[in-house]
């Protein structure tokens, strides 16, 4: 029964350093988006504004790609399309041969990681180099992002100080923040004058004006943009906007909910390649717009939510599954609540579908989604098709077929019926509640043996029920039902 | 590649979307449809006073770490003081920039002043400089946002991008009648969806990084300080006129 999740769940359980690192840094990133949104109506009326303004790109997904890319090549970037991964990386990889560049300094990108860049460009004999500082850290330690907004926070200072005294002997360092901050600095400098090609990630796009927005605090993913020749910006579908002016709402709630910041030290508009006149900025810019999966969960009108996510992490932060794991402990690119609905349906439910089982349901991270993604909902819903299969019988590969279909699968490989006990246990559960007579049986059966756990077939069932009462009280049937109680008290059986 | 196009594109219609995009239906511009279907909301923006404008401002940009200082005419002196104090060489900026005659009348002769070092060729041509010589970058700026403690940048050819990124202290003037409430605000009143630059800017601060310990640390990549000079001129302050329109002369310079 220990699956790939479980296993790796349980290992991150038992790292105590990483555990204390994660959950220091959640406490306060929670305390400080609490903070950060001092008036609850207004936060509610900011939600809502989110949700609308994602919603209608969502519902006018096509319409808007089609205006951004006009409106991009108006104002002279250069637009390419990509189905996979496979595809998307192999457009950067004509893009920097072309421009005969034997590295790549990066900026922070969630979609990057996604694609698996960097290992796709080294094996092709480009250096790809992140400059977000977290994201050297990661690199330099041959790792990935735990946190999609903080990506090494389960490392500590102690950990990066090693890691640093490692990869720049010539430059010895304490593990003083502000020392390991300069030294990156020093680092990285010489890359940034010497690059000829900056990629990126995209926060939002912007079909009315063509504009591409970024938001970071460091100035590495400004430096990426503007220093090198070529800019190369890598987006999912998703993050297109019809209007400019969605920016506003969508800002402060995307800085606010992750860290709590008013506003990121710099929000970075692009809409376009240095003009004649110019004297700095790119030459080229080019925009990489990705599917990889989007378009299969666009088609199903439920899971389409997931689609509205702002990447703002706040969902991870607040997840007491999360905070206990970390995201090394999901084993995918995008952890958390928001992994547990995206990767499997990214990855299709028979890579991934367990990911759904990791949460308790307690419904903090739809609580405080700026964008109002029911989570626990779809959680839910793909629970119910990893163990049932999915509601309509249509693979992926077929879902480009009319729009008849209320809900397509997200099974890699449809027909995934979860075998065996779960499924049994339910169908049993189902018979039993379905009819007032065998309800009436089964409790009188159950009670009358004293609860099922503490009674004699409580060692039995112990080994049933093990994980789960291994650190919670078994339940406990009252002798006498509702039923009988209220049958005492003179009510009629139905 | 354009097979990739049609493809997705094709998925995401085929899906039964909220609005009319069925195959062959689609209105003769989807954009003018996309737009005017899109959600609209009032203009976000508070009715703050001229005072309350430049302190909210000046305190959300001191929480993030800028330095803010009031200035007067005589800004180029005190900026030179600011530099020098803190053992600058020199302070590039843009010789067609907006300010640039008022900076260099009014920058001081006196020994161990910084040295004023226009900024005036193509990147290409002075990328070692700025990358390695340059300890302090001026520009003008286009506006603040009071609710953020936000500068607003459009960086032009007289002052292009990496004149407020590169060097490590990066100097502003602001005039305290540039002030509005909130960068919503701003984007209507001065009808930013006609007229996007290369580049827009939002700069809330120096550069920093919470990415070891969630400890806060300055000067990452980018400027590891931000001077505001804060100049008020005799004509703002009239009640609560708001703020000067987009085009007035400066702006449209800036
Ligand atoms: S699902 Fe919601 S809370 Fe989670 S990252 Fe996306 S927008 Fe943020």
């Amino acid at each position: 029964m220990a699956s790939a999740f479980r296993t790796r769940a349980g290992l991150a359980l038992s790292r105590e350093r990483v555990r204390g690192n994660i959950r220091r840094a959640m406490d306060g990133l929670v305390a400080k988006r609490r903070a950060a949104f001092p008036d609850d109506a207004e936060l509610a009326q900011l939600r809502d504004q989110g949700q609308a303004i994602r919603d209608h790109a969502l519902a006018n997904l096509p319409a808007l790609l089609e205006q951004l890319e006009q409106r991009c090549r108006v104002n002279g970037m250069q637009v390419h399309w990509a189905a996979d991964a496979a595809q998307a990386n192999a457009i950067i990889l004509d893009l920097l041969r072309g421009h005969g560049a034997k590295a790549v300094i990066k900026g922070k990108s969630m979609v990057s990681e996604e694609i698996g860049v960097n290992a796709y460009l080294e094996r092709h004999g480009i250096e790809p180099i992140e400059t977000d500082l977290g994201e050297l850290i990661l690199q330099l330690g041959n790792e990935h992002p735990s946190h999609i907004i903080t990506p090494a926070v389960h490392k500590d200072r102690a950990e990066i100080a090693a890691l640093f005294n490692r990869h720049f002997p010539d430059e010895p360092c304490s593990d003083d923040i502000d020392q390991l901050t300069a030294l990156a600095r020093r680092v990285m400098r010489a890359r940034f004058q010497g690059a000829t090609v900056g990629m990126s990630g995209v926060n939002f796009a912007v079909a009315e004006t063509g504009t591409l927005c970024l938001v970071e605090n460091e100035g590495n993913g400004r430096l990426s943009t503007t220093a090198p020749d070529m800019h190369i910006a890598v987006t999912g579908i998703e993050k297109v906007v019809a209007r400019l002016d969605a920016l506003a709402p969508l800002l402060t709630l995307l800085t606010r909910s992750a860290t709590g910041q008013p506003v990121t030290t710099y929000v970075n508009m692009i809409s376009g390649p240095r003009k004649p006149d110019e004297r700095d900025g790119p030459r080229e810019v080019h925009l990489v717009l990705l599917d990889n999966g989007r378009s299969r969960i666009h088609a199903d009108p439920e899971l389409r939510a997931t689609l509205r996510c702002i990447r703002c992490g706040a969902c991870m932060n607040h997840c007491p599954v999360y905070t206990r794991i970390g995201g090394h402990g999901y084993g995918t690119v995008y952890p958390g609540p928001i992994g547990a609905i995206l990767e499997p349906q990214l990855q299709g439910l028979q890579v991934q579908g367990e990911l759904a089982q990791a949460s308790s349901l307690c419904g903090a991270c739809a609580e405080v989604c700026p964008v109002r993604i029911p989570i626990p909902q779809l959680l839910n819903r793909l629970r119910h098709e990893h163990a049932e299969g999915p509601t309509a019988s249509q693979s992926p590969s077929q879902s480009a077929s009319p729009a008849s279909s209320q809900s397509v699968p997200i099974q890699a490989v449809p027909g995934g019926h979860r075998p065996g006990l779960q499924g049994r246990v339910w169908r049993a559960w189902a018979l039993l509640h379905a009819s007032p007579a065998r309800y009436r049986w089964m409790r009188r059966t159950i009670g009358g043996m004293g609860g099922l756990l503490d009674g004699p077939f409580g060692g039995l069932l112990g080994g049933l029920f093990g994980p789960w009462t291994r650190s919670r009280t078994p339940p406990r049937l009252a002798r006498r039902g509702l039923q009988d109680l209220a049958r005492q008290e003179g009510f009629a059986d139905d | 590649m354009t097979d990739t196009r049609t493809q997705i594109l094709q998925r995401l219609r085929s899906a039964n979307t909220a609005t009319a995009s069925v195959p062959g239906s689609e209105p003769a511009s989807p954009s003018a449809a996309t737009l005017t279907s899109a959600p609209t909301w009032p203009v976000r923006r508070f009715d703050w006073g001229p005072e309350e404008l430049t302190d909210r401002f000046r305190r959300g940009i001191e929480a993030v770490r800028a330095e803010v200082h009031a200035v007067g005419d005589d800004w180029p002196r005190q900026l030179a003081a600011l530099l020098q104090a803190r053992g600058a060489r020199n302070l590039r900026y843009g010789p067609d920039g907006p300010l640039a005659p008022a900076l260099i009348q009014g920058w001081p002769t006196a020994e161990g002043v910084p040295r004023l070092v226009p900024h005036d060729q193509p990147i290409e041509a002075c990328r070692r400089a700025l990358f390695d010589d340059t300890d302090a970058g001026f520009t003008a700026c286009r506006a603040g946002i009071a609710e953020t403690g936000s500068l607003v940048l459009w960086p032009t050819p007289a002052e292009p991008r990496l004149l407020s990124l590169v060097p490590p202290i990066h100097c502003v003037l602001l005039e305290a009648d540039r002030i509005v409430s909130t960068l919503h605000e701003l984007m209507q009143r001065e009808g930013w969806a006609q007229r996007m630059p290369t580049n827009a800017l939002l700069i809330s601060g120096p550069s920093k990084s919470a990415d070891i310990e969630q400890t806060l640390a300055y000067g990452v990549h980018g400027p590891a300080e931000l001077i505001v000079l804060l100049r008020t001129t005799s004509a703002a302050g009239t009640g609560s006129a708001p703020p000067a329109t987009a085009d007035t002369a400066r702006t449209a310079a800036c």
